[in-house]
């Protein structure tokens, strides 16, 4: 257990480091952070100093180390654009992102696996296509005409829900949350379920092929023939048949809708991560950049390390190999 | 018999494809009676394990039980749907399957299966089920089994998983225990260490037996009685001594001839020419006549089902005299009992 942890650990610093490293190269190439940070009207004298000051005078691998000394003392460097720490900057950024993206992941959830487990309970029923008809839209319709379609038909036709923004926010442990007031979540209901759209039809189509192999399998037939409610045999056999699967993908979609969810959230002008990445990335902020994207190899990590326990509990013989 | 707990009568089992209705099980009848072991034998495809689910009704689509009756102490219960066949189904009637690797979930306890198992039935505490669960695994001859109850099913044998199936169908005190080959996915030793358990469970508790199987060797050992199945209809039935003695129809004798056990090694084993007839295409008149030696011109029309005066039944217009020497036993042990 502990060697795994070690083993996990090791290898998320060794994605760190190649993820800086590129990132650093990268930013070098597409241009000079100091033509965009300064007025091109500066004098040169000004233009100069700025240099001398983010170091950029330097070789890029001596930029690298000291960037890389500053972070493993807990310093991930200070924006080029808004002159604040980095780390608060994304920090700032992160509950907005945490709260749609699990919103999002939740509506998926607890409407895709009862929706797949009744498309593979009953494969060959009019509501079967029905819903498998759906789950292809889902993640076949590009998100952001989706998210303009939903603005358009519940914020402007219908006049229910705003149509961007986050609304008023409470303060839960330090972070700023909308989820807690019902006004809160008027607005994030169409951004969530416009990032819950895909997922959902992923899920759909997971569940109910799982379903369906495991239906016809020895131990569901033996099941019925103990006289098991039907209830019974779906929610204690199949359901925890076809859970690994549904886990894996839930942590990968997890991982990415935190890091990723920059169409949805431009679409509805939700102030989270991904608006900022974007803005960064147009500006060459290079720090924020850097330190994003570790942020992001730590959350996937986390997400992956966790999923990787829980495969443990949810089937036995992984556990039983995992410890021999 | 008129004591039996199970009465199967005219079983009709068919299944709709595209090359038109399959009769997988034509008019199968037979009885069993408290305690005793019906032997149902037969090829693969003869329609015996058809038999054995569609007597729970666990026929599924595009297959459904066409007529005749399952009549369980006198109800039939091919009527029931949903809730009233569930409640049969393990509590009055119970099946094990043939491979003990496929038929436990392989992420679920011993104990969460098994508790699961009693409480479909009855509205007992957690803690009485697991009692129950525990004492069915000590009656089926399992050691430790309060440990067992925490251990998944990968980290038991073959035949342990297969006792601990029996011990599942035995929770709720059946009246009958469909067994469908239940022993053909385990070595010899661990069979006989089974049937001698099944046997002494029979003796023990009145549950009646169908112990579906095509090997006449645990038939002959096991059952009090033996139908034999061949496309889909039962051919000969009657008690398993007589049967495995002195065959009336040409198909049993054709089986019985070709068990090793009776011939001296290195002599060439005779075998029934041929091979089962695909149900889409079934011969006319008897479906055994292409391959029976016996065949006469009556053959083309279906055959009577001629009953003897021993309560022996065969299905043919040629039955073979009756021998009267001694049954020749297939194995050199038996379970059966003595009565």
């Amino acid at each position: 257990m502990i060697g795994f942890l070690i083993q996990r650990v090791l290898q998320a610093l060794m994605v760190v480091i190649a993820m800086s490293i590129i990132v650093f190269l990268g930013v070098y190439a597409i241009g000079n952070p100091i033509d965009v940070m300064i007025d091109p009207a500066s004098d040169q004298a000004l233009r100069e100093a700025l240099i001398q000051r983010y170091g950029f005078d330097r070789p890029l691998f001596e930029q690298y180390f000291i960037f890389m000394n500053n972070m493993l003392h807990g310093d991930l460097g200070e924006s080029f654009i808004y002159r604040l720490p980095v780390l608060s900057l994304i920090l700032s950024r992160l509950p907005a992102t945490l709260e749609l993206a699990l919103t999002a992941m939740l509506i998926a959830t607890l409407l895709g696996i009862p929706l797949g487990l009744w498309a593979g309970y009953k494969p060959d029923s009019l509501s079967a296509r029905a819903i498998m008809g759906f789950s292809v839209l889902g993640f076949s319709v590009p998100s952001f005409w989706v998210g303009l379609l939903l603005i358009m038909v519940f914020a402007v036709e219908l006049g229910w829900l705003p149509s961007g923004g986050r609304g008023p926010t409470t303060e839960v442990l330090g972070m700023n949350l909308s989820i807690t007031s019902l006004e809160g979540w008027s607005y994030i209901l169409l951004p969530a379920f416009n990032l819950a759209l895909f997922k959902l039809g992923l899920l759909i189509r997971l569940t109910r092929a799982g379903t369906v192999e495991v239906m016809s399998s020895d131990y569901v037939r033996f099941a019925r023939a103990q006289g098991l409610s039907e209830g019974k045999v779906v929610g204690l056999h199949v359901l925890k048949n076809i859970s690994i699967p549904i886990v894996t993908v839930f942590g990968l979609e997890l991982g990415s809708t935190l890091a990723f969810a920059v169409v949805t959230e431009t679409v509805f002008n939700w102030p989270g991560m991904g608006k900022l990445i974007i803005d960064s990335i147009t500006v060459l902020d290079r720090p924020v950049m850097v330190a994003y994207l570790i942020l992001v190899v730590f959350l996937f990590v986390m997400i992956n390390l966790v999923v990787d326990l829980i495969y443990g509990q949810l089937d036995p013989r992984i556990r039983v190999k995992a410890a021999s | 018999m008129s004591d039996a707990v199970l009465r199967v009568n005219n079983l009709q089992t068919q299944f709709q494809t595209r090359a038109g209705v399959l009769k997988a099980v034509d008019g199968v009848s037979f009885e069993v009676a408290r305690g005793r072991i019906l032997g149902l034998v037969g090829e693969s495809g003869s329609g015996k394990s058809v038999t054995g689910y569609s007597i729970l009704g666990l026929i599924e689509a595009p297959g459904q039980v066409a007529g005749g009756e399952v009549l369980l102490n006198g109800k039939d219960i091919t009527r029931l749907k949903g809730e009233a066949m569930r409640q049969v189904r393990g509590a009055q009637i119970a099946m094990v399957f043939q491979d003990p690797m496929m038929t436990l979930n392989p992420v679920l306890k011993i104990g969460t299966q098994m508790i699961a198992a009693v409480r479909a039935h009855d509205r007992v505490s957690r803690k009485v089920a697991r009692a129950r669960a525990r004492d069915a695994l000590a009656k089926v001859g399992i050691p430790s089994p309060e440990e067992r109850l925490e251990a998944y099913p990968h980290q038991l044998s073959g035949g342990m998983r297969q006792r601990v199936a029996i011990a599942i169908a035995l929770l709720h005190s059946p009246a009958v225990i469909i067994a469908d080959e239940p022993t053909t996915a385990l070595d010899v030793s661990i069979q006989g260490q089974i049937l001698a358990e099944v046997r002494r469970l029979a003796d023990e508790t009145g549950t009646a037996f169908v112990w579906v199987t095509h090997d006449l060797a645990v038939v002959s050992s096991l059952a009090d009685d033996i139908c034999v199945m061949y496309a889909g209809r039962v051919v000969e039935s009657g008690p398993a001594a007589d049967v495995i003695g002195s065959p009336r129809h040409p198909y049993t004798a054709g089986l019985l001839a070709s068990v090793p056990a009776e011939h001296e090694p290195g002599t060439k084993l005779p075998q029934v020419p041929g091979s089962t007839p695909s149900l889409a295409n079934l011969p006319q008149g008897c479906a055994f006549a292409p391959r029976c030696a016996k065949a006469g011109p009556a053959c083309t029309t279906t055959p009577p089902v001629q009953k003897f005066e021993d309560g022996r039944t065969a299905l043919c217009h040629y039955p073979i005299e009756p021998v009267s020497c001694q049954p020749l036993s297939l194995t050199s042990t038996t379970y059966r009992s003595a009565s």
